[in-house]
């Protein structure tokens, strides 16, 4: 017998306590869920007290509550957005139709695909950066690490609830697969490559914080727009608690620059090697890096052209990225597209029906979000008066997945040849030369208010605590 | 007559844009849509913005919580602050311009109203039959001055909690209230940053025809908080305000609040009222509409059901005047949690204790009411789920039905 309060240790607003063969499921699960977390979990963190950001429901005051906890008792909740009264099915061919509350039979199986590829990513992150508390350069950007991890622990919550409670065994089944999966390994991978990628180093973290989760933040709005209404609600809520994620990765990088550009001006020196040789982190690195982490992340958005992408929209179990807030007949059946390939040596554009190219249209949208922060970046480094720009590179330069994955196409987007690529891959992606000198730079800062050498400190903390406040207590 | 006009100023909402991440929480949150962006900024509409403090704490990255005192005429514009990439130096304002800054402007602070803690489900209509209720008539910006008419202790001197009956006038000026509603009272005076104290929402005690029948006046049930939620000492700023004004004072107040926790007009509907403490105040309220419309000759056929809890019957506010209620008017069920030699009871074990009577009403023409402290909600849920099983009722679709006719609402704080 169980004697843990589950009503309790569990904060829903989904009535858990009322639904005893859901409660029981969770039940089983959640202790595969902490042992989980103490296995695959941030490195020796288990003792830390932690300045955390708590859900404890889902309106504005609510769902933001700080405190310092340790993290295998943070309180994972299940929290749907609130319901809207009278949704509909808004697009596809059951548009007008009230929206689902339970799996619609015909589309079981693509919603548990779904939901899986979703909450697979979740706990993959958490493996990923397991031991990057190691190497943290501050104690507030430790914090900020640990609470993407137990934000990323909580979207799993999300999934695993869908899963128990809408699929039935088979759902259980899957709930139990999405921890036995782990990134890297050889065997059981994660599903996404992405996510099977290493995340050894912080300026690493902080790209793909950037840049994948803002894949997280496009996927998330796609199935929020979902006629399946408890899958909508669920995303909609996990999307408020995404935007902590981006806006690490963003003033992170923004903070490295930052630093990087003060030691360039105060020197006087632009040349890599000699900006290396005062401890701070070269601009052609993180351009690099981030040629690498946006390449990776655009593949996420699968083929160019997929079936799947159509059947799922027409169906309306996933929209497009702000759904509602575009003008046209959301059945896109005349619709046109274009995608990219490859004619008479040079990269073309060609026109697709748009329903199955709407991977292709959520990479676009994706893509355009990013670059705008690239843009604030290059503003830290004009301020400092240099000359540098970060660019993105072009959507077609270093794909796995798609039509271009066949070819090379340079950061700018010409065709090349495997010689040019082989002759220039170092200039455009990182080097382990490159890796090594960044992970020679990560040492462990976490005294309060203290910053390693090679990023310059927060412009302001958390919750209006001040940046030298002692965000995680080392017990 | 050729006074100058006064300047009036107003502490305008702003984002710094060099923090901003544009991931667009805030205009998502924003419930009177003043957010809005374009590729580069994300911006507060000074005219919209009411500063109900909404976005502040879900924003990830603090930039939203900038507040700059200007004159209103020159505000800045939602096209000025698009095209910033850094927010301006805030102008000084001299300290004596500042003091003929109105009321409305000193309450704009950067903090949000309550709202309900409920976590179960509630309904978002009121019941059919309800009367229309007034709201947001008065608001933090142009309140109503009401007169204290009485200030009384209803529990036991010899006990610790302090509970009070509250009594506000509001003479010839017009403040309609329904059973179930909220009003909002704004303490003077700033908070220890110098902000002015936020609002603090009372459901009012009182029925619609005012505390004393044909009066203007309505009556709150005040507990002075000395203890926060976990227990730790600290003292409310509107409860303490409330509590120890003297009959004659003024007060700001807001309102009223609430368009859907509002009791059924018909008089077949019966009423299932479960309380805890302070959260008594609109059951008084109904309840007592109910007995005015039975001593003026409009019996009602509907039945009123009560399960109250408090530590002890010297701490359940009202408990003299409920135990005078004779019994084929009210069902009344008091469950208190601290009596020496006595097993703590609460509100869920004399629902299950009366589980018939309970699940009788549930199967009929009935409106549920829950409030008090958000710890009840469980237990109270878990019996009511119970009753229901054990007399053969669905909860789970009673429950829904009943939520979306207006038939079951929970307020917890």
């Amino acid at each position: 017998m169980s004697t843990i309060d589950y009503s309790d240790k569990i904060p829903n607003n989904v009535n858990l306590s009322e639904d005893k063969t859901l409660q029981r499921a969770l039940e089983h699960w959640q202790p595969n869920y902490l042992q989980w977390w103490n296995d695959m979990g941030p490195d020796g963190s288990t003792n830390h007290d932690v300045y955390l950001r708590t859900a404890i429901n889902v309106t504005p005051e609510g769902w933001a509550n700080f405190g310092h906890v340790k993290m295998p008792d943070y309180r994972w909740g299940i929290f749907l957005a609130q319901a809207e009264e009278g949704r509909k099915v808004n697009f596809g061919e059951n548009k007008g139709m009230n929206a689902w509350q339970e799996v619609p039979g015909e589309h079981r199986a693509n919603l548990r695909r779904m939901i899986v590829t979703q909450g697979d990513t979740e706990p993959a992150s958490v493996e990923q950066q397991r031991h990057l508390g190691l190497t943290a350069p501050s104690n507030y950007d430790l914090r900020n690490l640990f609470q993407i991890n137990v934000e990323e622990g909580r979207h799993l919550w999300a999934m695993v609830y869908l899963l128990h409670k809408y699929f039935g065994r088979d759902g259980r089944e899957e709930a139990e697969a999405l921890l036995q999966r782990n990134s890297g390994d050889q065997d059981k991978p994660r599903i996404l490559e992405a996510f099977n990628e290493e995340t050894p180093d912080w300026l690493a973290f902080y790209m793909f914080t950037y840049f994948t989760d803002r894949d997280g933040k496009f996927q998330l709005n796609a199935l929020a727009e979902s006629g399946f209404d408890p899958l909508s609600r669920t995303c909609r809520f996990m999307l408020t608690e995404e935007a902590h994620h981006m806006f690490v990765g963003e003033s992170g990088i923004s903070r490295i620059i930052n630093r990087t550009c003060q030691v360039m001006k105060e020197f006087g020196i632009e040349d890599p090697e000699q900006v290396r040789a005062k401890g701070v982190i070269d601009l052609p690195t993180i351009q690099r890096y981030l040629n690498f982490h946006f390449s990776v992340t655009i593949d996420l958005f699968g083929a160019d052209q997929s079936s799947n992408a159509a059947a799922f929209y027409s169906a309306g179990l996933k929209g497009r990225y702000e759904e509602m807030k575009r003008d046209d007949d959301h059945l896109l059946k005349g619709g046109q597209y274009r995608i990219l390939e490859v004619s008479n040596g040079a990269l073309v554009e060609r026109e697709v029906p748009m329903l199955n190219a709407l991977n292709e249209l959520l990479r676009d949208d994706y893509i355009r979000d990013s670059v705008a922060g690239v843009a604030r970046w290059n503003r830290v480094i004009e301020k400092a008066g240099l000359s540098f720009r970060l660019v993105t590179p072009h959507k077609a330069f270093n794909r796995h997945i798609g039509a271009m994955a066949e070819f090379k196409i340079s950061p700018e987007g010409r065709l090349i040849s495997e010689t040019q690529w082989q002759a220039n891959v170092g200039n455009w992606l990182p080097s382990e030369a490159d890796r090594a000198y960044v992970a020679s730079l990560m040492g462990r800062v976490i005294e309060p208010g203290k910053i390693a050498g090679w990023i310059a400190p927060p412009p302001i903390g958390i919750n209006r605590q001040p940046i030298d406040y002692e965000y995680v207590r080392f017990n | 007559m050729n006074a100058p006009e006064p300047i009036a100023f107003i502490r305008q909402h702003l984002i710094d844009p060099e923090i901003c991440i544009r991931c667009n929480t805030c205009e998502e949150t924003c419930p009177i849509d003043a957010i809005t962006h374009d590729s580069r900024n994300y911006v507060v509409d000074a005219d919209i913005c009411n500063a109900c403090g909404a976005c502040i704490s879900p924003c990830p990255t603090g930039s939203i919580d900038h507040w700059h005192t200007v004159a209103k005429s020159a505000a800045y514009s939602i096209d000025e602050q698009l095209s910033w990439d850094e927010l301006p130096v805030e102008q000084e304002v001299d300290a004596s311009v500042l003091d003929q800054v109105s009321v409305a402007d000193e309450a704009v602070a950067g903090d949000a109203v309550q709202t309900n803690a409920a976590t179960s489900i509630s309904s978002s209509t009121p019941p059919w039959s309800a009367a229309h209720p007034y709201v947001n008539l008065y608001t933090l910006k142009t309140p109503i001055t009401a007169t204290i008419a009485g200030n009384y202790r209803l529990t036991a001197p010899d006990v610790e909690s302090d509970i009070r009956h509250i009594v506000l006038d509001f003479g010839t000026q017009v403040f309609p209230i329904l059973e179930g509603q909220s009003i909002g009272i704004i303490p003077p005076g700033v908070d220890a940053n110098g902000k002015p104290h936020y609002m603090r929402m009372y459901s009012v005690a009182s029925p619609r025809s005012g505390e004393r029948d044909g009066y203007n006046n309505l009556s709150l049930t005040v507990k002075r908080v000395v203890v926060d939620h976990d227990g730790k000492p600290t003292v409310g700023v509107a409860s303490n305000y409330l509590c120890d004004l003297p009959k004659g004072a003024n007060v700001q107040v807001a309102g009223p609040f609430g368009v859907n926790y509002l009791m059924p007009n018909h008089p077949e509907a019966n009423l299932l009222m479960i309380c805890t403490g302070t959260g008594s105040a609109p059951m008084r309220a109904m309840t007592e509409h109910r007995r005015r419309l039975l001593a003026k000759g409009q019996s009602a056929s509907g039945k009123l059901m009560l399960f109250f809890g408090a530590r002890n019957s010297a701490e359940l506010p009202y408990f003299g005047p409920l135990l005078k209620l004779p019994a084929e008017f009210i069902d009344k069920n008091f469950a208190f949690s601290r009596v020496a030699d006595q097993p703590k009871t609460y509100v869920q074990d004399k629902i299950l204790e009366a589980g018939k009577a309970v699940a009788e009403l549930l199967a009929g023409d009935t409106y549920l009411y829950v409030c008090g402290l958000k710890g009840m909600e469980t237990g109270v849920m878990a019996a009511l789920t119970e009753v229901s099983a054990q007399h053969g009722l669905d909860w789970a679709e009673l429950r829904t039905k009943m939520v979306k006719e207006g038939r079951f609402h929970v307020e917890t704080y």
